[in-house]
């Protein structure tokens, strides 16, 4: 997929991010003949699903699955569509107005458009458990995007250690490429399924019960599996040495390991549409914030759609759905005239929505984190850019932090590079179980862009139109 | 711990503190040094720490070198060219950076 030569000043649609959502999105709406910009950070078009998926070394083969290649006709289809794909485009700033501050090579440009459709995916869910800082402790989405864009493959004694489908995926990867896993500790609580149960029957119905049985197969018999672990620290000194965990039965085990790879299941990635001020409410379910979005994937910003994981986890197929669904929007606000010709194509996308998010709730509830790996305690370190151990948030709760945005004041939890990513669900459901309050109640950092790095420099190198003069001065 | 499949031979190098470290054009900092062995890409400022790549997605930071002597980039967000200088990092970034 070819970059643009060049940004443009305005757009019809801006979509951020390049993942299933974003492809299908910018697809649709260049098809219909608006002026579409995609930005995505990464070098290539895929998202972290279909990471790569355009240039990844690994040849057509069995080593990544069918599932994954589906993602080169996505891309395929959006390089054949006209878009200006914007590659390595991080975005760090969008206004109520719809004005994308995005740098582009370390130059900074400010974009408007009419409609933006945020397609920013998921990000891994926060696995707080001692050690989880030490080199050599990795998330499991890190390893299989090492594998996908670099062709790399864990080595020496390596133990996975979560609950949900990747974990399991991601072993038959490996298993494919001829790498060895010594152990899958299995963090499902055993009474999960009795609280997944009345979901069943959609999802027994769904595509998602076939590809599950297949995974299961393929790996129980060929790995050590450890089921119902209910402690998990990784210890060492400077770098992974062991594993250390304990079964529901009570037996504690620690085993030697160079590469820990932890998963526990993925959240919205909301940092951008959080720092643009849109409305976002805690999902007791998945466990995390998602914005509030209309049947058209609206946002509470006027103009603002978001499709796909970042609008609460729905999976890649879904995904791309979404993306259509908000670019049918987009095209019926900006070009009514284009809309009458896609009412079918909406039809069926949403018909195709609708079943592949049939056996979603099963998979929450099968694969909901226990409590004790998303609510740390004691030494764990909560915070990892400003260390910010359990305790201390608890001591800060003691003392009358009220909320996480106090919390900083009090601690700097939250305020390194990071901005709260790999700690923020962490810290409100900490806040939440020591005042007793729902977490909805507690809510979120308040987070201000710039949402990523950008230097004075690129700043300061804005064209100084109005709109550059408003980013960076308020009168 | 990370190993090379066959079809991601190495193809070009760079140096990581001075030594020179075999990479494949397209691959980032990170993949590099992750199969280079390197699990250690700095210490932090906080407590001076090791830290390594994380999240491989852009999201952690903890993954931070320098490269071409400007400071704190994220690894794992770069791609390597051949005869890039990294650097591993020790606390702070460097004023000079």
């Amino acid at each position: 997929m070819n970059p643009a030569r060049a940004v443009e000043e305005f757009y019809d649609v801006a979509v951020i991010g390049a993942g299933p959502a974003g492809l299908a999105a910018a697809t649709v709406c260049a098809r219909a003949g608006l002026a579409t910009a995609l930005f995505d950070e990464q070098p290539g078009p895929g998202g972290q699903i279909y990471r790569a998926v355009a240039g990844t070394p690994l040849k057509r083969d069995t080593i990544l699955g069918a599932d994954y290649w589906r993602g080169a006709s996505l891309v395929a289809d959006c390089a054949a569509s006209g878009v200006h794909y914007l590659p390595n485009a991080t975005v760090w700033s969008l206004s109520p107005e719809r004005e994308i501050g995005v740098s582009l090579a370390g130059v900074a440009h400010m974009i408007r458009a009419r409609r933006v459709i945020l397609a920013t995916g998921a990000i891994e869910r926060p696995f707080p458990i001692p050690g989880w800082t030490l080199p050599g402790v990795m998330t499991v989405g890190a390893a299989q995007g090492l594998l996908k864009s670099a062709g790399l493959v864990p080595t020496g004694r390596v133990v996975l250690a979560g609950t949900g489908p990747l974990l399991w995926l991601f072993a038959r990867q490996c298993l494919a490429a001829g790498a060895e896993i010594a152990s899958l500790l299995d963090t499902t609580p055993r009474g999960n399924i009795v609280r997944a149960l009345p979901h069943a029957a959609p999802f027994v119905a769904s595509p998602y019960l076939g590809k599950g049985l297949a995974l299961l197969q393929a790996v129980r018999p060929r790995i050590k599996i450890v089921r119902n672990v209910e402690a998990l620290a990784a210890e060492g000194s400077g770098r992974l040495a062991a594993v250390r965990f304990r079964t529901a039965r009570g037996a504690e085990d620690r085993v030697g390991a160079d590469l820990l790879l932890l998963h526990q299941g993925v959240v919205p990635n909301v940092n951008l549409a959080m720092a643009a001020g849109v409305r976002h409410v805690w999902d007791g379910e998945q466990l995390c914030f998602v914005p509030t979005l209309s049947r058209d994937l609206a946002s509470s910003i006027e103009g603002v759609a978001i499709a796909g994981d970042g609008g609460g986890i729905v999976g890649a197929e879904a995904s791309a759905e979404q993306g259509r669904i908000a670019a049918f929007a987009a095209i019926r606000a900006i070009k009514p005239a284009e809309a009458a010709s896609l009412i079918g194509a909406e039809a069926e996308a949403r018909r195709n929505l609708a079943r592949w998010r049939s056996g979603r709730r099963f998979l929450d509830r099968l694969y909901r984190p226990p409590d004790q790996f998303r609510i740390a305690e004691g030494d764990t370190i909560v915070c990892r850019c400003e260390e910010v151990k359990a305790h201390e948030i608890s001591e800060a709760i003691a003392l009358g932090c009220t909320g996480p945005n106090q919390l900083k004041a009090f601690t700097r939890c939250g305020m390194g590079p990071c901005q709260g990513r790999m700690c923020g669900l962490t810290v409100t459901e900490i806040i939440a179980a020591g005042r007793g309050v729902a977490p909805g109640d507690i809510g979120y950092y308040r987070l201000r862009p710039p949402v990523k790095p950008v230097t004075v420099g690129a700043l300061a190198g804005l064209p100084a139109g109005d709109a550059a003069t408003r980013a960076v001065v308020r009168e | 711990m990370f190993r090379r499949l066959p079809d991601a031979a190495a193809t070009l190098t760079v140096t990581v503190d001075g030594a020179p470290v075999a990479a494949r054009a397209g691959e980032s900092v990170a993949a590099a040094l992750l199969a280079a062995g390197k699990l250690r890409f700095r210490d932090t400022p906080a407590s001076g720490a090791a830290r390594g790549p994380y999240c491989m997605m852009g999201v952690c930071f903890d993954c931070l070198v320098a490269i071409d002597g400007a400071g704190n980039r994220q690894a794992c967000m770069v791609p390597v060219r051949d005869g890039m200088a990294i650097e591993t990092q020790t606390g702070a970034r460097k004023i000079e950076r």
